[in-house]
């Protein structure tokens, strides 16, 4: 039987159903869901797990170095970072010490730990609250790269990820995203890392699509629709480990691709999922690679500026549109 | 006590202080009574004027002063135009920063705020710059840091601190401490957080950061012993939370404040009551400037004064332009072939 659930709380869900049964899981300030819906299961996860909850110092260089170096003493702590661009501030504990660490013991000291973040243009945030660090991420051999676009993928992922993950994640949900309402299936399903979900079947283009760019993707497929384009919508929900099959296969099918992301598009991933589809699918290809991203510049605050690098739906309608005229 | 200047001077101070309190209190009303103007968070300075004034009154223009995300009332006490404040939280083309800043990280370079950080403890390292620049420059500038209790949990303050003692660099370290984070336990292990910079030899002050008189004097102190070499030296700042910052966001939980409870506090509601006979640095200054002669009449003229000047700037900030959408992309570099 599902259950109707916000994003947030299905994350909280998972979160409970694992700890229930996993000792070795410690939080570091569990906050997850901000100002969202379902204060009331934060409030109760924090109650029922508080011998296992700390709230550290606003020192991130430090707490997060103290959970990778309890990941690599068998604990598998989760960190909630809170705004994305704090992760920044930690950088050198997340990226030099976390993600090398095994390859540098060769095979031998592993770093189970999660970092959630809460990414991306939420609104109002501006230049330091609008970060999109998912590239970054990506771009650090080591690190898992987990980006669920609903509440059934974040419950389903969030829970694989707490049972079974052996490595460093980076864990990302946005603020855009927490109070989107979805069905999610009851009790023990995992969604496997790597298993791309075509979230609506089309034949005339492939728009793949990340986190946040699912619903306006879906939104712009709609729309698509109406002036006789069938767009097909892929979701990697991970981009380490990546379902490269399951993307060029849908590429094969369509012929074209618009790649969206809400990150930035100098060495985006959207730059990054298309190069992989000109090295591996470029027979498969009748048009160029289009993005649909964040042009080169911070995040301003104001609501004009901000709207006008946001990567909405009506950009992605338009891009789209263009592609399958050529 | 009230600050050894002139009347003259110690009523420019009240002006100062009750721009930033009316300023900070259309701030709030910007965000509850216009759906979508604020759309993020927000903080707000009430309850810490008298540190700022009285600091930045014994400052000079080519002065450096870094903020925090608590920024607007620093903006102002250097000498900052509250239209342009304003404008610039609603992120107008008007504003400091023309709409790209907003509430967190409003900068007037004109006045010596070169940038502001809305991350914790995010400027520290970036004064010990300024500081640094200055003197290589050989120039008498120095630079006053403020920042909060909760950036002394940071590592980047005991690292600035120690390379600004190593390097003798002219900044003041200004922590206001509102108990933010030290009320709530959370914080700090150390019993006294002057503890730390006297670990690494850094002379330490604490003093009533509600009081003007004793900023001031601190202040004035502190500066000329920066200016003749001194620094670097840490000022502790001791200030009570206003109610209204007792959530997330904050919330004008009394209302506006009306001068008139500074002489009568029985009619400010109960939630501020307390706050406002025993923690208010404006109300307090009031019923000292009122005991040393200054009429109740003279001190209602002077807060009806800035009301209207603020009320106007607000409306300025409201009636002003969004920027182009297009100018979104300028200014990523500074340099031309980017």
């Amino acid at each position: 039987m599902p259950t109707e659930m916000t994003y947030g709380e299905a994350l909280i869900a998972a979160i409970d159903e694992v700890m229930e049964h996993d000792p070795r899981i410690v939080l570091f300030n569990p906050s997850f869901i901000g100002m969202e819906a379902g204060q009331d299961k934060l409030a109760a996860l924090r109650k029922k797990y508080a011998a296992r909850i700390k709230f550290p110092p606003i020192a991130e260089i430090g707490f997060c170095g103290v959970a990778i170096g309890a990941a690599m003493a068998g604990l598998r702590p989760v960190v909630d970072i809170s705004t994305a661009t704090f992760s920044y501030e930690a950088i050198p504990q997340i990226v030099n010490e976390a993600a090398i660490a095994y390859s540098n013991s060769g095979g031998v000291t592993n770093v189970p730990v999660v970092f959630y973040l809460k990414f991306g243009i939420r609104g109002g945030g501006g230049v330091q609250h609008s970060g999109s660090p998912q590239s970054w991420y990506w771009n650090t051999p080591g690190l898992q790269v987990v980006m669920p676009s609903t509440p059934a993928d974040a419950k389903g992922l969030m829970r694989t990820v707490l049972l079974r993950s052996e490595d460093p994640t980076i864990f990302f949900g946005h603020d855009r995203l927490l109070d989107d309402r979805g069905s999610v299936p009851d009790g023990a399903y995992e969604i496997p890392l790597g298993k791309a979900d075509v979230k609506r079947a089309g034949k005339d283009l492939t728009i793949i699509a990340t986190s946040i760019q699912v619903p306006r993707a879906l939104a712009a497929a709609e729309t698509l629709s109406k002036e006789g384009i069938s767009a097909e919508v892929i979701d990697p929900r991970t981009l380490q480990p990546l379902d490269k099959p399951a993307l060029l296969a849908s590429v094969k099918k369509t012929g074209r691709v618009l790649i969206t992301d809400e990150s930035h598009d100098n060495c985006g991933v959207a730059a990054g999922l298309a190069a992989i589809i000109a090295d591996e699918g470029f027979t498969s290809l009748r048009a160029p690679i289009k993005r649909v991203s964040i042009p080169p510049v911070p995040v301003p605050y104001a609501v004009p500026l901000e709207d006008y690098v946001t990567p909405l739906a009506q950009r992605i309608v338009e891009v789209a549109r263009a592609l399958v005229q050529r | 006590m009230l600050p050894d200047i002139p009347q003259e001077k110690q009523l420019a101070i009240l002006r100062k202080m009750l721009m930033i309190r009316r300023a900070e209190e259309h701030c709030i009303r910007f965000h509850d009574e216009h759906q979508g103007l604020i759309r993020g968070h927000f903080h707000v300075y009430i309850g810490q004027e008298a540190t700022g004034v009285a600091v930045c009154q014994s400052l000079n223009p080519d002065d450096y002063v870094f903020t925090t995300h608590r920024n607007h009332g620093h903006v102002i006490a250097k000498g900052g135009d509250p239209k342009k404040v304003l404008a610039e939280i609603i992120g107008r083309a008007t504003g400091y920063c023309q709409g790209r800043a907003g509430t967190f990280h409003v900068a007037a370079p004109e006045v010596g705020i070169v940038h502001t950080s809305a991350i914790v403890g995010g400027c520290l390292a970036l004064a010990g710059g300024t500081a640094y620049a200055a003197q290589m420059k050989e120039s008498k500038a120095i630079t006053v840091v403020f920042f909060g209790d909760g950036a002394m949990e940071e590592g980047v303050f005991y690292e600035t601190l120690n390379i600004a003692k190593l390097w003798r660099l002219p900044m003041i370290f200004w922590m206001e401490n509102n108990y933010r984070r030290t009320g709530r336990g959370a914080g700090h292990a150390a019993t006294e957080l002057t503890h730390v910079p006297k670990a690494l030899n850094v002379e330490t002050t604490v003093i009533d950061g509600i009081d003007v008189g004793t900023v001031h004097k601190t202040a004035k102190e502190i500066v000329g012993r920066v200016r003749a070499g001194e620094g670097p030296l840490f000022v502790e700042a001791r200030t009570h939370l206003w109610p209204g910052n007792a959530f997330a966001m904050p919330k004008l939980v009394g209302g506006i404040t009306e001068i008139a409870w500074a002489w009568n506090v029985a009619a400010a509601p109960e939630k501020v009551r307390e706050w406002h006979r025993s923690h208010d640095p404006i109300l307090n200054y009031v019923r000292e400037l009122e005991s040393a002669g200054v009429s109740r009449g003279e001190i209602e003229n002077l807060d009806a004064q800035v009301s209207k000047e603020i009320e106007s700037a607000a409306r300025f900030a409201l009636k002003s332009p969004l920027p182009e959408p297009k100018a979104a992309l300028n200014y990523a570099f500074a340099g031309k072939g980017n």
